[in-house]
C-alpha cells in the first residue's frame, strides 16, 4: 500500500514538474537587442495597498524625463489620470507595457485621460531607456528621492524597493475609480484599462 | 516492486522531457525547416477569407492558405520596432496586391504574438493595416516558436503536393518593401519560375 503511494507521488510529481517547469512567456521586441534583464519570475504582489476606489488620490509632484515637474492635482478639473507603475527600466514586461501605450495614444485621447508613467529608477535611466523605446508620447516621472515615495503613499513599493506593476485610474474629481495591481510577471490586458476609463463616461 | 518504482520514474522523466518541447521550442522556425504547430482562427470577416483563400471551419493551418508563398509576421502591439515598420509593412502588401502576376501567388499574415484580440484590434486600426492579423493571447504560438523576439519574419513555400518549408527568416531589419519583396521572390523560387516562363 505504502509503495503504490508512493509510486502514485512519483507519477504525479513528475507530470507536475514538467508543466510547472515551463517558464512564464514574454514577448519581447528586438527594439532592446540583448540589453533587457532579466528578472525570472518574482512574487507577483509584495505590497499593501494604502489606498481604494472612491479615496481622494494622494497628490505628488516628480520630476519627468522632459525636464519639468509634474503634479497630479494639475489634472484637476481638467483631464482623467490613470498612473502606470512599472517596476523597472530595461526589464522585459515593462519594456512593452509603455510602448503599447502609445499606440493607443487616441484611445486615451478619446476618454479624455492622461497617462503619467512613474517607476523608481532616476532621470538618466528613464531618458536611455525611452529613448529605446522610441519615445513616449506620455509624461515619464522618476520616484528616485525620496525612493519610492510616491509609490509608498499608494501601497505599492515591494519590499526590494521597486514599484508593483499597478493602474490607477483617477477622474476628474481627483477620486480613485479603478486600481489593479497586476502581478509583477504580466502585462495588464490593455481592454481592461481600457473598460474603465468607459466607465468614467 | 523497486522494479516497478525505477520503471516509473523512468517513464514519468521521459514523459518530462518529451512533453516540455511540445509545449515550448527552445528555437525559434528556421530555414529549412517545417513550420510549428499554428493553428490560427478562420476570419469571420469574408474579404480577409477570401484573400486567404479559405472556405470555411473554425481553425486553419497556415499552408492551407491558397497561395505559393506566405509571408508571416510574428509581431506585438506592444513592440516598438512592430509600430516603426507597420506602415512600410503595408506597402509591402500594396506592392504585392498591385501586381496582377503576385497577388494569387503571395499572400501575407501577422500574428500578435502575447496579444489579446483587442490588442490586435487597436494595432490594426492605428496603422491601417489591410492584411489579416491574428491573436495569441495566451503566448502559446509565441512558445511554439521558441520565444522569439519580434519582429520575426518567416516566408513559407507551399508546394503542390500540400507540403510546404520555411524559405527564409529574419529577425527585425525589415528593409523596406521592395528588397523585402526581392528576397521573397528568390527564397520562394517564384523568381525563377517567372524567368523560365518568359
Amino acid at each position: 500500500m505504502k509503495d503504490k503511494r508512493l509510486a502514485q507521488f512519483i507519477l504525479i510529481s513528475g507530470l507536475l514538474s514538467a508543466v510547472v517547469s515551463v517558464p512564464l512567456a514574454r514577448a519581447v521586441s528586438d527594439a532592446y537587442k540583448g540589453n533587457l534583464y532579466q528578472m525570472g519570475t518574482l512574487k507577483p504582489i509584495d505590497s499593501v495597498l494604502r489606498v481604494k476606489v472612491g479615496d481622494r488620490a494622494p497628490d505628488f509632484t516628480l520630476p519627468s524625463v522632459s525636464g519639468e515637474k509634474v503634479s497630479l492635482s494639475q489634472f484637476l478639473g481638467k483631464k482623467n489620470a490613470v498612473l502606470s507603475f512599472v517596476p523597472a527600466a530595461w526589464t522585459p514586461v515593462c519594456s512593452d507595457q509603455w510602448p503599447g501605450y502609445n499606440v493607443a495614444k487616441d484611445i486615451f485621447n478619446q476618454y479624455d485621460t492622461i497617462l503619467l508613467g512613474i517607476t523608481v529608477d532616476n532621470i538618466p535611466t528613464l531618458f536611455a531607456w525611452t529613448n529605446q523605446m522610441g519615445q513616449v508620447w506620455f509624461p515619464v516621472l522618476s520616484d528616485f528621492w525620496p525612493h519610492g515615495a510616491v509609490a509608498k503613499r499608494y501601497g505599492v513599493l515591494r519590499s526590494n524597493g521597486v514599484s508593483e506593476r499597478a493602474l490607477f485610474v483617477i477622474d476628474k474629481k481627483g477620486i480613485l475609480r479603478y486600481i489593479d495591481v497586476h502581478d509583477i510577471n504580466k502585462r495588464p490586458a490593455l481592454e481592461d484599462l481600457m473598460g474603465a476609463l468607459e466607465k468614467l463616461k | 516492486m523497486k522494479i516497478i518504482l525505477t520503471a516509473l520514474v523512468l517513464i514519468t522523466f521521459s514523459i518530462s522531457i518529451q512533453v516540455l518541447p511540445a509545449l515550448a521550442a527552445n528555437k525559434p522556425p528556421e530555414k529549412g525547416e517545417a513550420l510549428p504547430v499554428i493553428n490560427l482562427p478562420v476570419p469571420k470577416n469574408a474579404e480577409e477569407r477570401n484573400y486567404l483563400g479559405l472556405s470555411g471551419g473554425d481553425l486553419f493551418k497556415i499552408p492551407q492558405i491558397k497561395a505559393r508563398a506566405v509571408i508571416v509576421e510574428l509581431f506585438s502591439m506592444y513592440c516598438p520596432f512592430c509600430q516603426k515598420d507597420a506602415a512600410r509593412v503595408n506597402e509591402l502588401y500594396r506592392l504585392i496586391e498591385s501586381n496582377p502576376l503576385l497577388k494569387n501567388k503571395i499572400k501575407l499574415i501577422g500574428i500578435g504574438l502575447g496579444n489579446s484580440p483587442y490588442e490586435v484590434e487597436v494595432f490594426k486600426k492605428t496603422y491601417d493595416i489591410p492584411f489579416p492579423l491574428f491573436p495569441d493571447k495566451d503566448f502559446v504560438i509565441h512558445k511554439v516558436c521558441g520565444e522569439v523576439r519580434t519582429p520575426y519574419y518567416m516566408v513559407v513555400k507551399i508546394n503542390e503536393d500540400g507540403t510546404h518549408q520555411i524559405v527564409h527568416t529574419q529577425l527585425g531589419n525589415y528593409p523596406g518593401a521592395d528588397p523585402f519583396l526581392g528576397v521573397v521572390l528568390e527564397a520562394s523560387g517564384l523568381n525563377r519560375e517567372e524567368k523560365e516562363r518568359l
